[in-house]
């Protein structure tokens, strides 16, 4: 039988609330939310957390809405399900990368309680939101005591299952800057329905005028981080779309990224379809930006 | 810790570590063990019970993050000797062989018929994407999806009073 080692439990009933018990308690307590990371890591010792504050009740974290101009983002509270994510007309109008990964992730019944943040909070390599928010430049806004700090993505994920989220602090938000033109789309080949990806590739493009001005590009389960693609960006930004372009960019990908050989495949492999991926995410993100997806 | 949750209506209370998982929590509880423990690692869910409706893997949640909430299991689905059209669909498309990911197929299905009640027929996909959280060694999922369209099929008829009408195989 599979039991996490004994903690205490708290259940926080607002977010200062809760921010006062992770100053109070420091390195030995954890947020637990949908706990489809945690526990299955609590249960493989992989984590000891003495203290575990349930965050369920604050719902005041779960939305999705759009602030107004003149700087319009879409807000994602840390607490929002994956569900809730898959579903968004919003999410679906702005970002259907977003829907591309939650057809993707786990399955329906875990996609009930998993939330963003502890998908994001999690840092696991694999996962697929990570590369989503990198490719689209999503910022995460944590929050302490008596400030708050929003940090790009390339700055939240320090390492594997490491974040910028410190001792005292939690991620309450994620916001998406919105700019016309764009274009999004995620790609992902897995082994088995609800598994983890082999790789998967998120890449959102901004059209104007047939000119690619921005591009984001960011790959799953082919390093210890999530892999942002920077070279690659850089390749197609003021470039008309096309093949070539496109091919060139999943090259690079397949140069940049850094795969270790596991039961998913061996390196070789992995660094071929993270350059297929790449290719596929920016064909399909292109034609969004253009309204031409068949 | 002391716990309380609603399980199929009845208040259960119990004083528990907070590290007991639902699962546990359940299957501990006097005659409801039909919730079956399986992988314990939330892939084969065969864990599978409503919470406030949703159905949920109760391996890998807290029984202490369902203090307040509403836990529903197999046990719930049989009401005075009348099953539950999933159950009745199981029954009529032998979707069960060895039984164990079945209750949590069931709740599974329960939960898709209670959410889709009133739209357009389910399709295959819908049915089969519903039930992917599950795990079956036995059927193939052929006839478990084949009883889910059952039980969507005569739920109206069923729920109504009348009686599950004869089903040529």
């Amino acid at each position: 039988m599979q039991t996490p080692a004994s903690f205490d439990y708290e259940r926080a009933t607002s977010v200062e609330g809760a921010i006062a018990s992770l100053h109070r308690l420091g390195s030995e307590a954890r947020i637990i939310a949908g706990g489809h990371s945690l526990l299955p890591m609590m249960k493989l010792r992989l984590a000891s957390p003495e203290h575990l504050i349930d965050i369920n009740d604050l719902t005041e974290l779960a939305f999705i809405r759009e602030t107004d101009p003149p700087a319009p983002e879409i807000r994602i509270g840390a607490l929002t399900r994956h569900v809730d994510l898959l579903r968004s007309e919003l999410l679906a109008e702005h970002f259907p990368l977003f829907a591309d990964a939650e057809q993707v992730i786990a399955d329906p019944v875990v996609r009930n309680r998993g939330t963003i943040g502890g998908s994001l909070c999690q840092a696991d390599a694999a996962e697929d939101l990570s590369a989503v928010c990198t490719a689209i430049g999503a910022k995460a806004v944590i929050r302490g005591t008596d400030s708050e700090r929003v940090v790009a993505m390339d700055d939240f994920h320090l390492g594997p299952y490491m974040t910028a989220v410190g001792e005292g602090e939690m991620l309450t938000e994620v916001r998406l800057p919105l700019r016309p033109g764009a274009g999004s789309a995620h790609e992902k080949v897995e082994r088995r329905a609800g598994d983890w990806a082999i790789a998967a590739a998120s890449a959102a493009v901004w059209i104007d005028g047939g000119t690619i001005t921005a591009a984001g590009i960011a790959l799953s389960a082919v390093g210890l981080t999530t892999i942002h693609l920077t070279r690659a960006q850089e390749l197609l930004r003021g470039q008309a779309p096309s093949a070539e372009l496109f091919a060139q960019a999943g090259e690079i990908a397949s140069e940049d990224c850094s795969p270790g050989a596991d039961g998913r495949g061996p390196i070789d492999y992995k660094r071929h379809l993270a350059g297929v991926l790449t290719k596929r995410a920016l064909r399909r993100a292109t034609a969004r930006a253009l309204h031409q997806e068949a | 810790m002391e716990v309380s949750i609603t399980v199929n209506g009845e208040q259960v209370s119990r004083e528990i570590e907070p590290r007991q998982l639902l699962v546990h929590f359940i299957r501990e509880t006097p005659g409801l063990t039909g919730t079956h423990w399986g992988c314990d690692t939330s892939n084969c869910g065969a864990c599978v019970v409503l919470m406030d409706g949703k159905p949920i893997k109760s391996c890998t949640t807290l029984a202490a993050m369902c203090e307040g909430h509403e836990i529903r299991t197999v046990e719930s689905l049989e009401v005075d000797g009348r099953l539950d059209p999933v159950q009745q669909g199981f029954h009529e498309r032998h979707a069960l062989q060895c039984g164990f990911c079945t209750p949590g197929m069931l709740m599974t299905s329960r939960a898709l018929l209670d959410e889709r009640a009133g739209g357009p027929p389910l399709t295959e996909l819908e049915i089969r994407t519903a039930i992917s959280g599950g795990i079956c060694r036995c059927t193939g999922y052929k006839n478990i999806v084949s009883a889910i369209r059952w039980a969507a099929e005569h739920e109206a008829a069923m729920t109504s009073g009348s009686s599950a009408p004869k089903e040529e195989v």
